[in-house]
């Protein structure tokens, strides 16, 4: 087991160091090859291993030590590899979706000059997303936490000569480090309130600790609320959540690939997954879980209305993201971890498959990405419009709820809703309620307008000159030619190596919740789970869940319906509406299509705060005060003294170290005279 | 292995002989060979007492908290000259000899005016830095810190940029200030104690109210060294207009002398008054962090930028020491040995980019991705271990610093962590505007990517960075029992009311 583990983990790092130090010896095919090959064979064991967790002979908690990490005092930390029911499942979900997007990478990639530069990094991310998961104490956590940001960093800066890519860079490594400032508070907590960092020793300690008080910068706390809340900012920053959401939807300046592995199915799931790890710890943290559910709701809420102005067809799915991981994170804020888990797992399905998809599109659109320029793509791209279509029926929800049947997001979003209509006797869980029903009729909504706009309707990038500039453009900027089409204007299917991970995803997301949902959430969920997540005595969450009413069951699937009942009407019925919606939208619209003012808010206070603040202190601080009052006034009052500005000036450098040596010189030997008396 | 510290110490003397009797014995017309014998002179005596430290640190016995490889010699007026080494100094001597070798190579090319004398600065530096770390005798301690200054002071003065003559003028006059009350400081403990050696004093009990004033003495100077809030303008210019080399070792080594010297003297000679100025420490550390942060965000100027980030994580260093607990003093001296290689890194990257262009600009480049692949690499590297990214040394240093000092005081910890954000506000932008985007400048076209001079510099710097940061127990492995037995000193000494 150790040496299959390792072979799982280390083998994308090996791809990586392979594609990035060789890859323009080795050359482009060998490098996509390693990467890709190592992936694969991660892939199939991740499976293998799922399989003999779940149903073999590796049930419960083991973790392979591997090296020590750092070791001062009770400060102790390993690498190691943690193996349980929690770690399974993101085994696969990481592999699963990583193959297929370094799979798809040969053909988007296909025209970009550094093509060993980005599988190196693709796999350096997996590797780091491997380390997070299977880390067994706060240390190897935080580094797979930050080493995933730096390969987010890399990807999203990925065409450095963009310089909007840069900045989307900077500012989703910089956010992510807000939420870092409040995790890395957090594990100091942990230390001190607890003597371990390491989740095996720290787990059993946490009950005792429930209804003390902590004292932190100069308050007093309750002790695991005020741990908690620490490293839910964390999961805040990674997985965009309310406040700190502001870096994902920049992200999306990175390649799409990237898009679909990083910033939709795996590293911006690390904070729920984080949240479902510390579930002991959030079980007895009651007011960390109001805000959990109540931030979660709100980014739920938030993100999925800005869904629906977006134009953006990138930009639409990474607020769908943000959407959908706030329903993740509510679910586990009203306890029903495993809810949030199965989500967790279907959406990667489904969401990568919308971001390949929505790859595909750009790929055939020659490097568009405004939906407006496109339309009636579904004849000539029928294959990612099947797909596309599958997708956003798994996204919506859509399945008929006595039979149990639907596809992928149909188990686990009912499952959160229903979780939370459980939980609805808390003013948070009532919140929480409501916006998972309402958001679902918005995520219908800016599902399907996205499919409508896309597939649907007249084409617009029929004789449209302005189109073909943008192409051109882009021609530019990526180094990707496509004289070789001969006929530019027209989109094009993509190539199969592109198609197949849609396929094979395609599947995921029609099939991942009907296969999957009686181990995650239904009567097998203790047996699946085996000890990994954490319930706390009184937490019978799933259980209420389940005996929801049928109106509860069938409310998400009414607001689905009217979503998709407003998307119809709109774009498909009465194709000039959308315009004039966004002409004369009003305040409403322009809240939204500006994303609630986010980011010019944070430039007026933060950016320009530090930047004041920089200067004020450099100049201010620095050179009028300190420099001011002392070397620069010593001299001026030498100089109005001795009149020796002059030589000061321009003094011979000789002269100071004399000064300094016959200054040593004379202060030991006076300290010997004196020493001697 | 008795003798193995004054060969260390004093082998880099052997180097300065030759290479003033080479200059002496040769002709005014053989400048040029006398030059290049004189670079590989220095490389091998560098080489040398990097191959001798390396000796020592492996005689070394990381188990035993006290003085090793003691010597102790009558030396002149009544003083003895005596010299040892524990955990907390082992590891400083072996970056010194670690990095010196590196700073000859820098400076192969980069230096043409006076290169022998240049040389022969640096390697009585490479002695007297040593002689710190090694010193048992407080008198020699003081003797070896304040003449270690005297050759950086004439690298910077001489062979610096334009302004370097208001830079080494600023170094003297804080340097000077230090001293002065440290020596009167060293003067009235050895009246009191009679004696001058360190171990001896260590025991000695200081009565509280003198350990204020006698703690103030020695502050003052580390302080300098630091360099701490607000005393650390004189480094900005000093880094700016020393020669690259120059500022590695400043960097690198020189500043570590304040940490060595209050985990040498503060700490343990004076616990109650380290007690008692613990806050003020604390206050003056996290205000250089975030003050620092801020204005290295701002900064023009590349070096000087870096030169303001290394105040930021200097701050890391102090408030660790002073929160008296493992984590927090184990990862200051980790910190600083961190620090050493990557700000050293990327004074060399600077240099790098110095060499080709001749300014430090940060508007001046821009897009050197395209044309320095390799280059860009090892500069987002040590970017990286910069912002204290996990799996570089930078990361653990500060991670166990904040936590350190998370147990003595949380606001220390809360105000402190914002350079967690600060550090990748203020790095990240300097590298993006230096390495990303197009290669507009056109005198940038032909610039060349690192050449293999340049490679094997980085290389160790690279292997180093990345080990320390995977397997950061190496260091621990030395430092854990002597820094056991200092926090037990400390833990004895309780708080002190000043004025009861």
């Amino acid at each position: 087991m150790t040496a299959l583990l390792v072979i799982l983990v280390f083998g994308p790092l090996l791809g990586a160091t392979v594609a990035g130090l060789f890859g323009r010896r080795i050359g482009d095919t060998p490098s996509r090859v390693i990467t890709t090959g190592f992936l694969f064979l991660s892939c199939f064991l991740s499976w293998y291993t799922f399989s003999q967790v779940t149903w073999g002979e590796w049930g419960g908690q083991h973790i392979v030590r591997l090296l020590p990490f750092i070791n001062v005092a009770d400060f102790h930390s390993d690498w190691s590899i943690r193996l349980d029911a929690l770690s399974a499942v993101m085994l696969v979900v990481v592999t699963s979706v990583s193959a297929l997007v370094h799979l798809y990478s040969w053909g988007y990639m296909a025209d970009d000059p550094s093509k060993p530069r980005f599988f190196a990094y693709l796999s350096l991310f997996t590797f780091a997303m491997l380390m997070l998961v299977t880390a067994a104490d706060f240390m190897q956590l935080f580094f797979g936490w930050e080493g995933v940001g730096l390969a987010s960093y890399l990807l999203i800066g990925f065409w450095f000569h963009k310089p909007t890519a840069n900045a989307a860079s900077i500012k989703a490594f910089v956010v992510n480090r807000v939420g870092d400032f409040g995790f890395a508070l957090g594990i100091m907590t942990i230390y001190w309130m607890f003597h371990t960092i390491r989740f095996a020793e720290l787990f059993p300690l946490i009950a005792a600790k429930a209804g003390t008080n902590w004292t932190f910068i100069s308050q007093e706390w309750s002790a695991l609320d005020l741990a908690a809340i620490l490293l839910f900012i964390g999961a805040m920053g990674k997985s965009a959540q309310f406040f700190l959401h502001t870096w994902l939807p920049d992200a999306m300046e990175g390649p799409t690939p990237v898009s679909a592995l990083i910033h939709a199915a795996t590293m911006v799931t690390a904070g729920v997954y984080m949240v479902c790890l510390l579930s002991p710890l959030f079980e007895y943290a009651p007011a960390a879980r109001t805000l959990v559910t109540v931030i979660g709701a709100t980014t739920a809420l938030f993100a999925a209305t800005v869904g629906l102005a977006q134009n953006d067809i990138k930009r639409v799915i990474a607020y769908s993201t943000c959407s959908q991981l706030g329903y993740m994170f509510f679910a586990a804020g009203v306890g029903a971890y495993q809810a949030a888990m199965f989500h967790l797992f279907t959406h990667a399905f489904f969401k990568a498959l919308l971001f390949l998809g929505a790859g595909s599109v750009i790929n055939g659109m020659h490097h568009e990405q405004d939906m407006r320029k496109m339309g009636a793509l579904w004849k000539l791209m029928p294959i990612t419009y099947a797909v596309m279509t599958i997708g956003t029926i798994a996204i919506t929800g859509i399945g008929i709820p006595g039979l149990d049947l639907g596809f992928a997001g149909f188990y686990s979003k009912d499952t959160i809703i229903e979780a939370a209509w459980a939980a609805s006797g808390s003013p948070a869980g009532a919140f929480a309620f409501v916006v998972g029903v309402f958001a679902a009729g918005l995520t219908a909504f800016y599902s399907w307008r996205l499919v409508f706009m896309t597939f649907h309707g007249t084409g617009k990038w029929k004789h449209d000159d302005h189109a073909h500039d943008a192409h051109a453009d882009h021609d530019d900027d990526h180094g990707h030619g496509h004289g070789d089409h001969g006929h530019a204007h027209v989109p094009h299917e993509s190539p199969w190596v592109m198609l197949v991970p849609l396929l094979l995803l395609s599947i995921g997301a029609i099939g991942a919740g009907f296969a999957f949902h009686e181990y995650f959430v239904g009567e097998g969920q203790v047996e699946f789970w085996k000890g990994a997540i954490f319930n706390g005595p009184h937490n019978e969450i799933l259980h209420h869940a389940h005996l929801a009413p049928l109106d509860i069951k069938l409310a998400p699937l009414v607001a689905t319906a009217i979503g998709t009942i407003g998307a119809i009407w709109v774009y498909l019925l009465n194709e000039g509406m959308r315009a004039r919606i966004a002409a004369n939208g009003g305040p409403i619209h322009t809240f939204i299509y500006n994303k609630w003012f986010f980011d010019e808010l944070y430039n007026a206070t933060f950016v320009r705060g530090a930047k004041f603040l920089g200067d004020l202190f450099w100049k201010g601080g620095d050179q009028k005060i300190i420099d001011g009052l002392g070397p620069n006034g010593v001299a001026a009052v030498t100089a109005f003294a001795g009149k020796g500005v002059g030589k000061i000036q321009t003094g011979y450098v000789y002269h100071y170290a004399f000064v300094m040596l016959l200054g040593v010189a004379g202060l030991l030997s006076y300290a010997l005279w004196a020493w001697a008396r | 292995m008795t003798g193995i510290l004054s060969l260390t110490t004093f082998a880099p003397i052997i180097g300065v002989l030759a290479i003033l009797f080479l200059k002496l014995a040769s002709k005014p017309g053989d400048r040029k060979k006398v030059d290049a014998a004189s670079k590989w002179i220095a490389l091998v005596t560098t080489l040398a007492t990097l191959a001798i430290s390396i000796v020592m640190v492996a005689k070394f016995n990381p188990a035993e908290p006290g003085f090793q490889f003691v010597e102790s010699a009558p030396w002149f007026a009544g003083l003895t000259y005596s010299m040892g080494i524990d955990g907390i100094s082992v590891l400083l001597i072996l970056l010194t000899t670690f990095l010196m070798p590196l700073c000859i190579v820098a400076s192969w090319r980069s230096i043409e005016d006076r290169l022998p004398e240049y040389l022969i600065a640096f390697l009585l530096l490479e002695t007297l830095m040593i002689g710190v770390f090694c010193a048992m005798d407080l008198i020699l301690f003081y003797a070896f810190f304040e003449c270690g200054l005297i050759p950086m002071f004439l690298i910077i003065g001489i062979w610096g940029g334009k302004n370097r003559v208001y830079a080494a003028y600023k170094f003297f006059l804080y340097t000077l200030l230090g001293s002065v009350l440290m020596l009167a400081a060293i003067l009235t403990m050895a009246n009191i104690a009679g004696t001058t050696s360190i171990p001896a004093l260590m025991q000695f009990k200081f009565a509280p109210q003198l350990q204020i004033f006698l703690w103030l003495a020695f502050f003052a100077s580390f302080a300098v060294k630091m360099p701490m809030w607000p005393v650390h303008t004189w480094l900005p210019d000093a880094h700016v207009e020393a020669p690259t080399a120059g500022s590695v070792i400043l960097a690198g080594v020189l500043l570590k002398m304040g940490g060595y010297g209050f985990l040498r003297f503060s700490l343990p000679m004076f616990p109650d008054a380290s007690h008692y100025f613990a806050p003020l420490v604390f206050a003056m550390s996290a205000i250089a962090v975030f003050y620092t942060s801020l204005v290295a965000f701002r900064q023009t100027d590349i070096k000087k930028l870096i030169a303001y980030s290394s105040v930021a994580h200097m701050g890391f260093v102090t408030m660790g020491i002073f929160s008296g607990n493992a984590a927090g003093i184990q990862g200051a001296i980790f910190q600083m040995v961190s620090h050493g290689l990557i700000s050293g890194a990327l004074f060399l990257c600077v240099g790098v980019i110095y060499d080709r262009m001749h300014t430090r600009e940060i508007a001046f480049y821009g897009g050197l991705v395209n044309r320095m692949p390799w280059y860009a690499a090892t500069f987002l590297l040590f970017t990286m271990g910069n912002v204290g990214l996990p799996g570089t040394s930078g990361f653990v240093g500060e991670i166990l610093t904040m936590t350190g000092v998370y147990g003595a005081s949380t606001w220390t910890a809360f105000v402190s962590a914002t350079g967690v954000i600060l550090s990748a506000v203020y790095a990240l932008s300097l590298y993006r505007r230096v390495v990303f985007g197009t290669l507009d400048n056109p005198k940038l076209a032909t610039i060349a990517d690192l050449e293999p001079r340049e490679v094997i510099i980085f290389a160790p710097l690279i292997v180093g960075t990345l080990a320390l940061g995977v397997y950061p127990d190496a260091v621990f492995h030395y430092t854990t029992a002597s820094v056991d037995h200092l926090i037990e000193a400390w833990r004895a000494a309780s708080p002190v009311s000043v004025g009861g």
